[in-house]
């Protein structure tokens, strides 16, 4: 391959055209083993082409790394997005569509990951942080209205203890200007 | 001979990095400047080494060494010499030696710095020389640029032709000022722990010490990941520009824990509270960029951008994360519940708001965390493969973010202490009809008709507006004359014109990401010369294509002409898909033609036959509506990090605690 390129960048212009024409050629025409990928026929009603196109974004392409198949030129993004239309065609509703795909992939498949057992922490996990982070800063900011100067464990031991019996008042030179 | 240099000077950098750390030890035990100051040349003369290194491996690329196996691996003779040079860090083994000469360079600035309280200094010094160790130990053992390749192939084999983009180039030297600029918001952070007191005076300095760090690593890290998106944009052709991937992912949870360090650092300078709080940001931000540098280089997560992939050195990184965090959070554990910090406050007031400001950011990174690795964990635990995408983050992350940003403009008008939270609404009511005013002028402006993206725009407009509402009121403006407002602006800090424009910048993203994800129209179809493909308001021509050479690659060049609908306002554009011989591999140049915000972006394809069966070639089209602002926004916001370190408080040794409001 290396020598092959560097042949053709050596050589005179007009048959460095050819061989570039040759090329594109190669790269345009798929592998012949491989069967050509079904082209992208956008159903012919509008709604259901959008329904198609909202699905095709939550739809991973299998075998690529982290793409939808709205955004993969794979060839087998290419099979789903038209299975996806023919489903679609065929008027089964974008849940069962849905369905169909995680029967015959796995949860893998789609980009929404299911509500099960196992991804709870997933779903919910975001707003148990939220309430924790919440909850544990409010305790620091309560704990510590200690001033600058060490306290010595008794003393430290009654300010908790008055603390924990009233309110934290609002400081007194607060004032709303200062800024 | 030179080419050995490099590698015996990386050798010596990390003698000089473990020297570096044991006479910072020895020099705080025993209490003994000369100690310490030895550990400062060592640091210095660490950063030099690794520099003299990283200038052998830009040398070998430049001058394609394929006696190299670094430079054969990554370099090609046809290369233009921008991409030979960034072919430097364009691999594992490079990028590695780039993050250890940011590591040891800022470890030098550290080293240089006047004012620190002579245990905090050698402490942090220690504590940077020993990641020092961790990371130039894992060059030398395990990714060395510098290994000699015999025979010496005759030709490399090239960069990956994806990587060369001018954005690209230096889109990671940004990315790891930023990463391991927060390595050494980690060594202050442990300094501080060791040596932290009940001292009203320690807290806030402390923090005015970590702030600029801080600040530089955001405002670096804004603009790396900024550049790595607007490159996904352009080059990867699919017309997005966050795809919610492992790999970006990686780089936006420090980003997040920055931002949070960043607010929370305020209340630490300003107030001498939360500082057990800052402390462990600190730590977690640096904790996660090694944890983003093993999710990019282990391969681990699938990912489009995947870079370096060799499991086994993953490994080694992430017992380095390991190691150095959990010694780290170890220390935390224990030091934490003695930390005294002062400061009191009300729940309404400035110190308030960024607490609930930094609730929602870590809540957010760890939303990002919990979808980057909850599918390596569940395959992990019970053999579940799943995905998570977009819809994932658009149910979690992004209603936490929402929440942020609606109190972000009460934040900088609410008065330290105890706030008057009537006061500021009735400031903000102006900005609040406005911004009610945009929704409604986006839900009848665009189509079709969304709800949820009229209220972004509404989201966005609040940023806005809320933030100038801001400054209008610092600047009295048009309630004092104007010489006195004028008197204002320029007496105002810049550090405050940093906040607004940050936070203004924030608000000018969210309203391109809000309404290019909401309103963009793609449209594809199979073009013979002379076809047209249309896209919402826009009409796209393939006028020719022609095969082209340029200095490494063949390419088939389409020449097309974008119109509105009745053919008026032509421009012409020209797209591309290259072919790399060397690596035999395809990449598209998108065709961009900017309209004012708007972006209409076309993709050449493949060469198919059309209807007719004429050769024809795939046209993809977009119209992507305000896209210049998603890059426009961070830029802004940058800036604004830039602005504020520039401030005279943030430089060190500058004493002056409090400015005149």
């Amino acid at each position: 391959m290396i020598a092959s390129a560097l042949t053709w960048m050596g050589g005179t212009s007009g048959r460095l055209m050819l061989a570039a024409v040759c090329l594109m050629v190669l790269i345009a025409t798929p592998i012949a083993a491989e069967p050509p990928p079904r082209p992208d026929r956008p159903l012919p009603e509008a709604a259901q082409e959008t329904r198609a196109q909202a699905l095709f974004r939550d739809i991973r392409c299998v075998v690529c790394q982290h793409e939808a198949i709205s955004d993969s030129p794979a060839s087998l993004a290419a099979d789903m997005r038209a299975l996806v239309r023919d489903e679609i065609a065929a008027g089964r509703t974008d849940a069962q569509v849905r369905g169909d795909l995680v029967r015959r992939y796995g949860d893998f498949v789609l980009f929404t990951p299911p509500l099960r057992g196992g991804t709870w922490l997933l779903w919910f996990g975001p707003f148990a942080v939220l309430l924790a982070t919440g909850v544990s800063l409010w305790f620091f900011m309560r704990r510590r209205p200690t001033e600058a100067l060490p306290l010595s464990a008794t003393e430290e031991a009654d300010l908790t203890r008055i603390l924990a019996e009233q309110a934290v008042r609002p400081v007194a030179d607060a004032k709303p200007s200062d800024q | 001979m030179i080419v050995e240099l490099g590698a015996f000077a990386l050798i010596l950098a990390l003698v000089l990095s473990a020297l570096q750390t044991g006479l910072a030890m020895a020099g705080r035990l025993r209490r003994s400047p000369v100690l310490a100051g030895a550990a400062e040349g060592a640091a210095i003369a660490g950063a030099v080494a690794v520099a003299l290194a990283f200038a052998v491996l830009i040398w070998a690329f430049a001058v394609s060494d394929f006696s190299v196996s670094n430079v054969a691996a990554n370099s090609h003779t046809d290369k233009p010499m921008l991409y030979k040079i960034s072919g430097a860090w364009g691999s594992h083994e490079g990028s590695l030696v780039l993050w250890c000469l940011v590591l040891t360079g800022f470890g030098a600035v550290l080293a240089r710095a006047r004012g620190l309280p002579f245990g905090l200094k050698v402490s942090a010094i220690a504590t940077q020389g020993a990641l020092g160790v961790m990371f130039l130990a894992f060059t030398v053992f395990t990714s060395n640029p510098f290994v000699r390749l015999n025979p010496a192939p005759f030709q490399g084999n090239s960069l990956n032709p994806l990587l060369q983009d001018p954005a690209l180039a230096v889109h990671p030297p940004l990315l790891y000022l930023g990463y391991v600029g927060l390595s050494v918001c980690f060594s202050l952070a442990v300094a501080a722990l060791i040596e932290g007191r009940a001292n009203s005076s320690f807290w806030p300095a402390w923090g005015r010490w970590i702030r600029p760090w801080a600040l530089a690593s955001w405002a670096f890290l804004t603009t790396g990941i900024t550049l790595g998106a607007f490159w996904a944009y352009y080059e990867l052709g699919w017309g997005g520009w966050w795809f919610w991937d492992p790999v970006e992912n990686a780089s936006f949870m420090p980003w997040l824990a920055a931002t949070a360090l960043l607010h929370s650092a305020v209340v630490t300078e300003r107030r001498g509270a939360l500082v057990g709080w800052t402390a462990f940001l600190a730590l977690l931000a640096f904790t996660l960029s090694i944890l983003g540098a093993f999710i990019v280089r282990s391969g681990v997560p699938t990912s489009v951008h995947a870079f370096a992939v060799d499991p086994e050195r993953g490994m080694v990184l992430l017992a380095i994360l390991a190691v150095a965090s959990g010694a780290a959070f170890a220390l935390f554990a224990w030091r934490a519940p003695q930390l005294k910090g002062g400061g009191m406050f009300a729940p309404v007031s400035r110190e308030g708001a960024l607490v609930l400001n930094n609730v929602f950011l870590t809540a957010s990174c760890a939303t990002v965390m919990l979808g980057t690795l909850y599918p390596l964990i569940l395959e992990a635990a019970d053999g579940a493969t799943i995905s998570v995408g977009p819809p994932y983050f658009a149910l979690t992350f992004v209603p936490l973010m929402v929440a942020a940003l609606l109190i972000l403009p009460a934040g900088p008008l609410l008065a330290w202490k105890r706030g008057d939270l009537k006061g500021v609404g009735q400031r903000l009511a102006l900005a609040a009809g406005l911004a009610i005013l945009m929704a409604l002028l986006g839900w009848m402006a665009f189509e079709p008709k969304k709800a949820l993206s009229a209220a972004g725009i509404g989201l966005g407009a609040w940023l806005i507006f809320g933030t100038l509402a801001e400054v209008a009121e610092r600047l009295r403006l048009f309630r004092a004359p104007f010489a006195e407002t004028l008197r204002r602006a320029r007496s105002l800090p810049l550090g405050a014109w940093g906040t607004t424009l940050a936070h203004a910048g924030l608000g000018v993203f969210v309203l391109g990401a809000v309404v290019e994800t909401g309103y963009r129209v793609e449209a594809a179809r199979a073009l013979a010369p002379g076809q047209m493909i249309e896209a919402g308001k826009w009409a796209v021509r393939l006028d020719s294509v022609r095969v082209v050479e340029g200095p490494n690659y063949l390419a088939e060049q389409g020449r097309l002409t974008v119109t509105l609908r009745d053919g008026s306002a032509p421009t012409a554009v020209i797209a591309e898909r290259r072919f790399f011989p060397t690596g035999g591999q395809t990449t598209t140049e998108v065709g961009l033609d900017f309209r004012g915000l708007d972006d209409v972006y076309v993709v050449l394809g493949e060469r198919v036959r059309n209807e007719a069966g004429d050769p024809a070639w795939t046209v993809r089209v977009w119209w992507n509506p305000w896209a210049r602002l998603i890059f426009l926004g961070p830029a802004i916001m940058a800036l604004g990090g830039l602005l504020s370190l520039l401030d005279r408080r943030l430089r060190i040794g500058v004493s002056r605690r409090k400015r005149t409001a």
